[in-house]
């Protein structure tokens, strides 16, 4: 599979999950795990373009698949204008979800790159934040849809 | 220069926005054992007999220890650190207990295996007889003592706490009082539910003796101590780390047996060992939050003015007494007038065990549960007067003028201004126009009723002066420490005894040190959560932190500039008093020319080539600082619903919040807090509870049961403050990062019945999920006679 552009290939265990692959095998521990019940988001990355939770898929689902987590966002040390915008907004305070839901807005503006508020809030509610009340998050999220907007425009 | 009070962007963000922050569970160490707890099912249950042989001879397992093979490791039990009155009860508590179950959850065995997956696949491997004991989950039943949990305590009641100042008062105001209003409120237990759930890793150096303790831990210098006195290892052999914490809200500020576990068998097997808390096992082994039956009873004039509270609390402790399990309620019970003037005050809290996880700090702890009580009170007064909620607490403010309050509990609180936050949240919520528009609703027969719930609050944090909390008989003192220290390029480096994990302490002390000192907040690095660079400290909870420990880094900062001042002199050869302070430049009183920027003194004391007879090298200085009080932070919350009469559906449509926490150092931080304190507080009125069946099993245990709320439940905010500085501290700053948590929660049920009083809903019980409030409105309908 190719993961933020470089190609790995490894014999698993069948039952090794892609989020714990990432992590233990990559060592890429930017993905978090944070509940066994695929509730949290914790570790959403995205799979050929699509956020994905990393926790309910097994390694082999993934054969042949391009993964991009969230150490393959930022480009030549620039943060990727979502980072960017979850900075700005201060959308982020411990940061454990924070991947997850970074991941989990990159895919919801590329299917929705003109969002509504409530777009935003159903489009990340398979991601869970304590800290944040969301409040910031979402801002964020739509600062990001309004920064790319005015880009192209 | 002026950083503080800006919304300076967040210094901690680029490595968790990259991925790059390590927490707990991504720290790589080669050769670690990883650990897995074999846990009681049952919630009382006598274990009789432990066979780990099964697991024993499973691929990559190490060993299978019991309660009763570690009981050489502990030098004591575990620490309760407040055990609040002389004689309470408590249960001796081991990491596995050697002889029975109390909750399911609690510890009875531990393997110990070369991987992760092998020590959980031979877990389920290790067979555990029980013989089973009846549960007990209910407060009123522990308190009768149908079933002593703990035969030895003889009784179920761990202890009785009051504070009476004045009866003969209380029941005088009762006696001739022209309302009486009784409220019976029960505070589910919630689950704090940090995104990241619990981990320790200890890495041992077995000939030097030496253990570094890395845990998911708010406290790692408390801990470091705990570890000490609990395993009988010197306090000089231990480091104890707090990487990137992934949020903490109380859960992790606790002494947990996994903790001990993993020290005890790094120093057993001589090798680094590992345990990382999956999410089922934080809902049951991770302290909960909460767990009250409360009883208020207001005694009020003809007019409102409230003259009396009196209040009976039941409250749960869970199976066992964790670090400051029996003083959650007593940091509630000075608090139940509220932000009110109330001149006679009796409170009278008694504690049972059950057999449920223990108890302990949530975020708010003990002061949202009396927050509630009284906020629901007001409302029910405010009914009863036939006045408006804003009115009824107009009428009983302690008025602004009042200040410094000596208040009936016996507490003197700092500075208030409550009028203003509540004008000003009225009128960002347009009150009177949301009313006339609840009239009309009202008026039509709508079935879909608008509830303006209001909520003013305050909170006592940074608990302190260490005096006075030896005299509540806290095991700890109130203290923070900081060093500031210049480095010889002139950058500044400061360590602090704060230990944060989400809320920004880095960029903040940065602000208020790079402002004193006349530089860029840039150049300002902060160390933390690691004792051995900052071996001094009392760590982060109850909002302690920047009230406590902003003011400790400032009062070093403050000293290091005394120190450059004599340096400055001395190399100007002026006078100390002949020399001024700005933009982080010394230089003589009118002669400005004559200067010297403090980088170069840092440079100079570096070098030590020049420095005034007797004054030592080095720019740094330490302080620890002792408030003379607590800070009193307060505001008004208005949550404004929509109930659906048919579904009993529950929507928020707008939620204000005007909090005045003093002084701001970074407003964007400060909202921030709030923001997360709101939906934690939504949270508890409308969707959460820890649910146990009647044998103690957890129903919610896992984040698919327990409904932590996403972002498509919860509203975006409207924010205001007011500052009223606190003459407590140099900074005037008070905490924030419990008042939303503290306000919303009787917000949120106070607009809910508001909705609902045309139908005759008095109260709704927490969570009011659609279930429970349309139960709620059939059963007052058909007391109404208006049937279903």
């Amino acid at each position: 599979m190719t993961v933020n552009g470089s190609t790995h290939e490894h014999d698993v265990e069948p039952r090794l999950l892609l989020v714990f692959y990432l992590r233990e095998v990559l060592g890429l521990t930017g993905t978090k795990i944070g509940c066994d019940t695929t509730s949290c988001g914790a570790c959403t990355v995205l799979l050929d373009g699509e956020s994905v939770k990393s926790c309910t898929m097994f390694t082999v689902q993934a054969d042949g698949a391009d993964i991009t987590t969230i150490e393959g966002l930022a480009t030549n040390g620039d943060f990727h204008p979502m980072q960017q915008a979850f900075h700005e907004n201060h959308g982020l305070q411990c940061g454990y979800c924070t991947a997850g839901m970074v991941m989990a807005a990159v895919s919801l503006l590329q299917e929705h790159p003109n969002p509504t508020e409530a777009d935003v809030r159903e489009g990340l509610e398979g991601n869970l934040c304590r800290c944040t009340g969301y409040h910031n998050i979402v801002k964020a999220v739509l600062a990001a849809a309004g920064s790319r907007q005015g880009g192209a425009a | 220069m002026t950083a503080v009070g800006t919304r300076y962007a967040r210094r901690e963000d680029a490595p968790i926005l990259t991925g790059e922050s390590r927490y707990i569970d991504d720290l790589q160490v080669p050769g670690a054992l990883h650990i897995e707890v074999v846990r009681s099912p049952h919630a009382h249950a006598r274990v009789t007999s432990v066979d780990g042989s099964a697991a024993l001879a499973m691929p990559g397992v190490v060993a299978v220890f019991t309660g009763a093979d570690l009981a050489g490791e502990w030098a004591g039990p575990m620490p309760c650190a407040w055990p609040v009155v002389e004689d309470m009860k408590s249960p001796a508590h081991f990491p596995l207990t050697p002889d029975k179950a109390r909750y399911v959850g609690d510890g009875v065995a531990v393997v110990v295996a070369e991987t992760r997956v092998a020590a959980k696949d031979a877990a389920e491997a290790v067979v555990v007889d029980y013989e089973v004991l009846p549960a007990v989950v209910d407060l009123e039943d522990s308190l009768a003592d149908r079933v002593v949990i703990n035969e030895d305590l003889g009784t179920n009641l761990a202890y009785v706490w009051e504070l009476k100042p004045d009866e003969a008062k209380v029941e005088a105001a009762f006696a001739s009082a022209a309302h009486v209003v009784k409220g019976r409120y029960v505070q589910q237990r919630l689950i704090p539910s940090p995104m990241e759930p619990r981990g320790v890793l200890v890495v041992p150096q077995p000939f030097g003796g030496d253990f570094t303790v890395y845990s998911a831990t708010q406290i790692p210098h408390i801990l470091k101590v705990m570890l000490a006195l609990g395993l009988g290892i010197s306090e000089t052999n231990l480091r104890v780390v707090a990487p990137a914490v992934g949020g903490g809200f109380g859960c992790k500020l606790n002494v947990y047996a996994e903790e001990l576990l993993c020290v005890a068998l790094a120093r057993k097997m001589k090798r680094p060992v590992r345990w990382t808390e999956e999410r089922t096992e934080n809902t049951r082994a991770t302290i909960q939050g909460r767990g009250q039956i409360q009883e208020i009873e207001l005694a009020a004039d003809a007019n409102g003015k409230v003259t009396a509270v009196r209040v009976n609390l039941v409250a749960d402790m869970g199976a066992y007494m964790q670090l400051v399990t029996p003083g959650i309620p007593i940091l509630g019970a000075f608090l139940y007038s509220g932000v009110y003037d109330v001149p006679a005050y009796s409170f009278t809290c008694k504690s049972v065990f059950t057999t449920m996880t223990p108890t302990d700090a949530y975020r708010g702890a003990g002061r949202p549960e009396a927050t509630y009580a009284i906020e629901r009170a007001m409302d029910s007064l405010a009914r009863q007067v036939g006045v408006d909620p804003a009115e009824i607490r107009r009428r009983n403010y302690i008025p602004a003028e009042a200040f410094p309050y000596n208040s009936a509990p016996g507490l003197v609180f700092d500075s208030g201004n409550y009028d203003g936050a509540l004008d000003k949240a009225l009128a960002l919520v347009g009150y009177e126009q949301l009313r006339k528009e609840q009239e009309s609703r009202r008026d039509s027969g709508a079935t879909r009723h608008l509830g303006i719930g209001l909520s003013s609050y305050f909170e006592m944090c940074g608990l302190a002066p260490s005096r006075a909390l030896g005299a509540l008989k806290y095991g700890a003192g109130g203290w923070e420490a900081a060093s500031v220290q210049l480095l010889p390029t002139g950058k500044v480096q400061v360590t602090t005894g704060s230990s944060p994990h989400g809320q920004g302490h880095e960029t903040c002390w940065s602000q208020i040190v790079g402002d004193r000192l006349g530089v860029s907040p840039d150049d300002v690095d902060v160390l933390h959560s690691d004792t051995a660079i900052s071996p001094l400290g009392m760590d982060t909870y109850g909002s302690r932190s920047l009230a406590v420990g902003g003011t400790a880094v400032a009062l070093a900062t403050d000293k290091v500039i005394d120190k450059a001042r004599a340096i400055a002199a001395h190399q100007l050869e002026v006078a100390e008093d002949d020399l001024e302070f700005a933009d982080g430049v010394f230089s003589v009183k009118g002669t400005p020319e004559r200067a010297i920027p403090i980088q170069g003194i840092a440079f100079a004391a570096f070098q030590g080539h020049n420095l005034p007879d007797g004054l030592e090298p080095n720019l740094r200085a330490e302080a620890s600082y002792d408030p003379p009080n607590f800070v009193f932070p307060f505001g008004t919350h208005i949550c404004v619903v929509e109930v659906d009469e048919e579904t009993g559906r529950v929507d928020l449509l707008r939620y204000v919040a005007v909090d005045d926490c003093g002084n701001q150092i970074n407003p964007m931080i400060v909202e921030g807090q709030v923001h997360g304190g709101i939906v934690q507080g939504v949270a508890q009125a409308l969707f959460e509870e820890a649910a146990y069946d009647e044998d103690g099993n957890l129903l919610t245990s896992t984040l698919a049961d327990y409904l932590v709320p996403s972002a498509a439940e919860i509203p975006s905010f409207d924010l205001d403050h007011t500052v009223t500085p606190t003459p407590t501290n140099p900074l005037g700053a008070k905490g924030i990062g419990e008042a939303g948590t503290i306000a919303a929660t009787p917000a949120v049920i106070n607009a809910i019945v508001d909705a609902l009083a045309p139908l005759g809903v008095t109260d709704v019980r927490m969570p009011a999920s659609p279930l429970r409030v349309w139960a709620t409105i059939q059963e007052a309908k058909s007391a109404n006679g208006k049937g279903a």
